[in-house]
């Protein structure tokens, strides 16, 4: 796992889950700034799963493939389905859900880079 | 987006997946229903036989997160009984399991998503059960 590039997913989730969370507060619906940033996230975390990819077949592979090959896609499907979830619910709820996958993808993250540590190499 | 203008089914009022709030109880219940079963699935297939117990016990939260998930959203009669059901035994749950694998840590030698009141998973399983009894209460049945 690439750790500068892991660590600016966090921090950029953690940012615009606070974000999603201050918006929801004021009652407000998720603009298109909302939504593109969380595809902006997504973007991110595509490079990140690439990146993890790669690593899959190099010399220090994760002892735990198939859980972490799991972690992987659903990682990668986390922000796609929370703006496609958000687009069906154009209210402050709708931030709201913006907000849970956002803040749950530093968790997958963080997991990831735990399974990655543990190599059967 | 627009409202559908067609007439659709009733739905029961208090089904959670007709309003904004309950989607997103749903989504949180969803991402729990399925980290729980994955890794009970990824557990009881790959090394059942290091922990029988708290496998089974994965397995068996996972079930109860999903059937909560699905309680929740359908509402009306049957949905409030399978809801309530499955959120009192994932209070329980989350509360026996988390004190026994404190007080006795040897049969608990691998995490489940109840062990430690959830501390694994930011103590969210521990205050979930709470949300979802709330959820039915808020929406109780009135005169």
């Amino acid at each position: 796992m690439n750790g500068p590039l892991s660590l600016a997913t966090i921090v950029v989730a953690l940012v615009l889950g606070v974000w999603y969370v201050i918006r929801c507060a004021l009652n407000k619906a998720p603009s298109n700034t909302d939504l593109w940033s969380m595809l902006g996230l997504g973007l991110l975390v595509v490079v990140l799963v690439v990146v993890a990819i790669v690593g899959l077949f190099g010399p220090d592979r994760p002892a735990d493939w198939t859980t972490f090959v799991g972690y992987l896609i659903t990682t990668i499907a986390f922000a796609p389905v929370g703006v496609y979830l958000a687009r069906l619910e154009p209210t402050r709820w709708g931030l709201l859900i913006l907000a849970v996958a956002a803040l749950t993808l530093p968790v997958l993250v963080l997991r990831l880079q735990q399974i990655a540590e543990v190599t059967s190499g | 987006m627009a409202e559908n203008p067609t007439p659709t089914p009733a739905r029961p009022r208090d089904a959670a997946i007709g309003t904004g709030l309950g989607r997103v109880l749903l989504l949180v219940y969803g991402i729990f229903a399925l980290s729980a079963s994955a890794r009970a699935l990824v557990q009881i297939s790959s090394h059942f036989s290091e922990a029988p117990l708290a496998y089974l016990l994965s397995g068996f939260a996972g079930l109860v997160y999903i059937a909560a998930t699905v309680g929740l959203a359908i509402g009306g009669e049957r949905g409030r009984i399978l809801a309530l059901v499955s959120c009192s035994i994932e209070l329980l749950g989350v509360l026996v399991v988390g004190t026994l694998s404190i007080a006795d840590a040897v049969a608990f030698p691998d995490d489940t998503v109840w062990s430690h009141y959830g501390s694994g998973y930011g103590y969210v399983p521990l205050v979930l059960p709470f949300i979802g009894l709330w959820w039915l209460w808020r929406n109780r049945p009135r005169p």
